[in-house]
């Protein structure tokens, strides 16, 4: 590429030394929070010996999989640049909508009666649409993504109470459960699934052309554009994205409580975006990486579950938890050295 | 028009040209940004493209880049048709432009900037491999940068190197910079010049826009005048002196407002409203003096990156001056703080007027009578009459043109619009009045008006600041002071010609 060039050396200008100090550092910061969960788990165990059990480790993995999914697609719109509050209604309207659709009227369905085989496309493909919707919205319309987001977030809350009649479904088709419940080679399917997912996202947004263009929209959409990336298309392939793995998200929940929920998801978002701020996802958009955003959940899990070992009543949980919340935010704040906006 | 282009194209001789447009004219709206204007860009050359603010410059570029789809005209690279608008990548392989406005993304690393949307082909990216070939492109042009550094933590110098080097891999040939010297110090432009002679030297075009015509003559061959969206001359820069150059740029100055002539001149024995000693604010200006006396009209002048703007800043309270004092109307403010500035005395009319003098949803009413609400009623309750009563005083002694105080002033005409911030600058009778760009958006009826009330002002004894660089602004100042690279350079007494003020401006004779 440089090959035909004939330019002599100059000296250099001043600045920047070419220095072997930067890389490193860089990477050290996407482990800024492994210490942490390390400690957490040293805590955990001093306070209770059961902490340390497969079972009681597998179960917090296990409830964090579903926050996991959208913190997975709330980082990568994130790191695009745009929001999505509209996810946490997402994960109860999609297999509300999708059980519904299924099962009888006599259930609280809607009588359609459709082939329960379908139920998981439709949930999944009603995910898609929400996301589609939103980008045409924030896109083609030129709506801010705050607001188009927060509006989806309530119409979608009262689709869904609309649809069920504000009851929560029981008749849950063993399909939709089973991705939910199962087990595979020892481990709840659900961790599985969240695994892969987060692998294949770190994959893609480390190691792939489009997924690097995702990170340079979030940092320069003009000079992404300039590049010659399609900037609204992959904006909105994103959202898409992250409304089908809020969908699934919301299969894994109700599979693992064997009903949709009339408020199913109700409120998660503020923990979703403190799980992805916590793990260095910059709300300004372009920086922040998966595995950070992973180690984010990991932390609220591990705080959340010490918690209740550690006997704290459940009248006062909530507000322990969410000062913890605030004081890992001053504590990130602090370890990057950037405010946060 | 079409002798000045064919005379262009004859001068240039053999080889196709690296880069032509011919006979582009665009609109936005009622504006005419280029009327049939063109250039012709031999291979090989540093060609300079020169005019004022408005003339079409950064129209012109963008129809270079393929940013912008001319109305009429044809643009050719190396004697072929310019390929659609659609296909970025053969435009990039023709032509690049390093922008005033930062096209690196600060978030990710140099080599990945600089390999952008082209990291790998279908597999998966190597970062070690990237950077690897991002060391030895920035190697290969002598550009002393880690590619692992994160590009935001780069300098404005070391910023325009990769973005040059970007260019030069894609394969361009013809490099467009637009004020590449406007935000670096005497040492990069020195090595920013030495770099592109060298790149010419291997056979790299250059269109080289500034507003400091020194630097023309430094590094130049030929040079395009555009003037009112026209296209004025080419010549090469050797068979053009420096008067000859700035007479194309502004063009025959016919008899202009005289409104100043009339005035009398101030007596030296008139109070120093506005004192200004040794400000500096690191980055925009150092060491900057100024007086203005009651009654008197000073203008400040100076290209974009010149800092006059920020003194006005300052002199208002938005801006907190490193160092240096503002004296106004004899006591001296806090510094930083508009509410103290104006308290001493300060009428200021801002830069920006949608963003910074207005309300817009407000009423015209409300909008002029801002700052004294307080005389309009007691303990903070403002009496509705009265301030009706003021705006309507305001309205008729300023002529502006609205259906009635109740009009919000988002439905005013720019020119309109502005005289209600004039006038609310005026309200309270201040002893010192700084305008910036007064007459920016104003069409030439309104200007004379606007102008005619500051000069009433000043002749009842406000000492006047007018910040700007239009020519028109500054005929009934008493004397003009010239702003160049952070600093006052000249002071001009009335009866300047406009030559003499742009190549001021634009620093030709310069130490």
């Amino acid at each position: 590429m440089s090959g035909t060039s004939t330019i002599a050396k100059q000296p250099a200008p001043a600045g920047a030394r070419p220095g072997a100090g930067r890389v490193p550092l860089a990477r050290l910061r996407d482990f800024a929070l492994v210490p942490a969960i390390l400690l957490l788990v040293v805590v955990g165990a001093l306070i209770d010996p059961v902490f340390l059990s497969a079972a009681n480790i597998t179960n917090v993995l296990q409830q964090q999989t579903e926050l996991a999914l959208l913190v997975l697609a709330e980082a990568i719109i994130l790191i695009a640049g745009k929001f999505d509050l509209s996810l946490e209604s997402t994960i109860g309207l999609a297999p509300a909508l999708a059980v519904a659709l299924v099962i009888p009227a006599a259930s609280n369905g809607l009588g359609t009666e459709l082939p329960a085989g379908l139920a998981i496309a439709l949930c999944l493909l009603t995910g898609l649409v929400i996301g589609a919707f939103n980008g045409l919205l924030i896109l083609r319309f030129k709506l801010s993504a705050f607001i188009v987001t927060l509006g989806m977030l309530i119409v979608l809350r009262g689709l869904q109470i609309g649809i069920t009649g504000g009851q929560n479904l029981f008749d849950i088709p063993p399909s939709v459960l089973y991705l939910g419940s199962a087990v595979w080679l020892g481990v709840p399917a659900s961790i599985w699934i969240s695994g892969t997912l987060f692998a294949v996202g770190i994959a893609a947004l480390g190691f792939f052309r489009h997924g690097r263009a995702v990170y340079a929209i979030g940092g320069n959409t003009d000079a992404a554009r300039a590049a010659g990336i399609r900037t609204d298309r992959v904006v909105w392939v994103v959202l898409m994205i992250g409304g089908v793995l809020a969908a699934l998200a919301g299969l894994l929940m109700t599979g693992r409580l064997g009903s949709v929920a009339a408020a199913q998801g109700d409120g998660m978002i503020f923990t979703v975006f403190a799980a992805a701020v916590i793990g260095g996802i910059s709300l300004d958009g372009g920086k922040g990486t998966l595995f950070g955003a992973l180690c984010g959940v990991i932390v609220l899990g591990l705080i959340n579950n010490i918690l209740t070992l550690a006997g704290v009543s459940a009248q006062w949980i909530q507000a322990i938890y969410g000062g913890i919340i605030l004081v890992a935010l001053v504590l990130a704040r602090l370890t990057s050295g950037k405010a946060q906006d | 028009m079409t002798t000045s282009q064919q005379a262009a194209g004859s001068a240039v001789g053999a080889p196709a040209p690296a880069a032509e447009a011919r006979g582009v004219s665009k609109r936005y709206g009622p504006t005419v940004a280029l009327d049939s204007a063109g250039i012709v860009v031999a291979a090989g050359e540093t060609h300079a493209l020169v005019g004022r603010n408005g003339a079409g410059k950064s129209t012109l570029v963008s129809i270079l880049t393929g940013l912008q789809r001319p109305d009429s005209g044809e643009v050719r690279f190396d004697g072929a048709a310019a390929p659609s608008l659609a296909d970025r990548d053969a435009w990039r392989q023709r032509v690049a432009c390093v922008y005033q406005k930062s096209t690196i993304i600060p978030t990710l690393t140099v080599a990945e900037n600089l390999f952008l949307n082209r990291q790998a082909g279908r597999g998966p990216i190597g970062w070690r491999g990237l950077r690897r070939r991002a060391g030895e492109l920035l190697a290969g042009y002598g550009v002393e940068v880690d590619p692992a550094a994160l590009a935001g933590s780069l300098t404005v110098e070391q910023r325009q190197l990769v973005e040059i080097a970007r260019a030069l891999s894609f394969g361009a040939r013809f490099i467009i910079l637009d004020e590449p010297t406007a935000q670096l110090d005497a040492g990069a432009i020195d090595r920013l010049f030495g770099r592109m002679r060298e790149l010419q030297a291997s056979g790299v075009t250059f269109l080289f826009i500034s507003h400091h015509l020194q630097e023309v003559y430094e590094v130049c061959q030929t040079v395009t005048v555009l003037r009112d969206a026209r296209h004025i001359l080419t010549r090469p820069v050797a068979a053009l002196t420096r008067d000859d150059l700035v007479a194309a740029m502004t063009g025959e100055t016919g008899p202009s407002l005289a409104a100043g002539a009339a005035r009398p001149p101030v007596p030296e024995t008139a109070p120093v409203v506005l004192d200004v000693r040794g400000l500096r604010l690191a980055g925009f200006y150092d060491g900057v003096d100024l007086t203005v006396r009651a009654g008197e009209m000073v203008g400040l002048i100076g290209s974009g990156s010149s800092g006059k703007v920020a003194v006005a800043e300052t002199i208002a309270g938005l801006r907190r001056a490193d160092a240096g004092t503002v004296t106004i109307g004899g006591a001296t403010p806090k510094p930083g703080s508009v509410p103290a500035a104006l308290a001493a005395g300060l009428g200021y009319l801002p830069q920006d007027r949608h963003r910074e003098g207005l309300v817009p949803l407000l009423s015209v009413a409300e909008n002029a009578t801002l700052p004294i609400a307080g005389q309009l009623g007691r303990a903070g309750i403002v009496a509705p009459a009265r301030r009706r009563a003021a705006a309507e005083r305001m309205i008729q002694t300023y002529d502006i043109k609205t259906d009635g105080p109740h009009q919000p002033v988002s439905d005013l005409s720019g020119g309109n619009a502005q005289k209600v911030v004039l006038a609310r600058a005026l309200a309270n009778e201040p002893t010192a009045l700084v305008m910036v760009s007064p007459t920016a958006g104003v069409d030439v009826r309104s200007k004379a008006s606007l102008l005619g009330a500051v000069t009433d002002a000043a002749a009842r004894g406000t000492g006047v600041l007018v910040v700007s660089d239009e020519l028109d602004d500054l005929r009934s100042c008493d004397r003009v002071l010239v702003m160049f690279h952070g600093q006052v350079i000249r002071d001009v007494p009335r009866g300047w010609t406009d030559a003499d003020l742009v190549s001021a401006v634009e620093g030709v004779g310069q130490p």
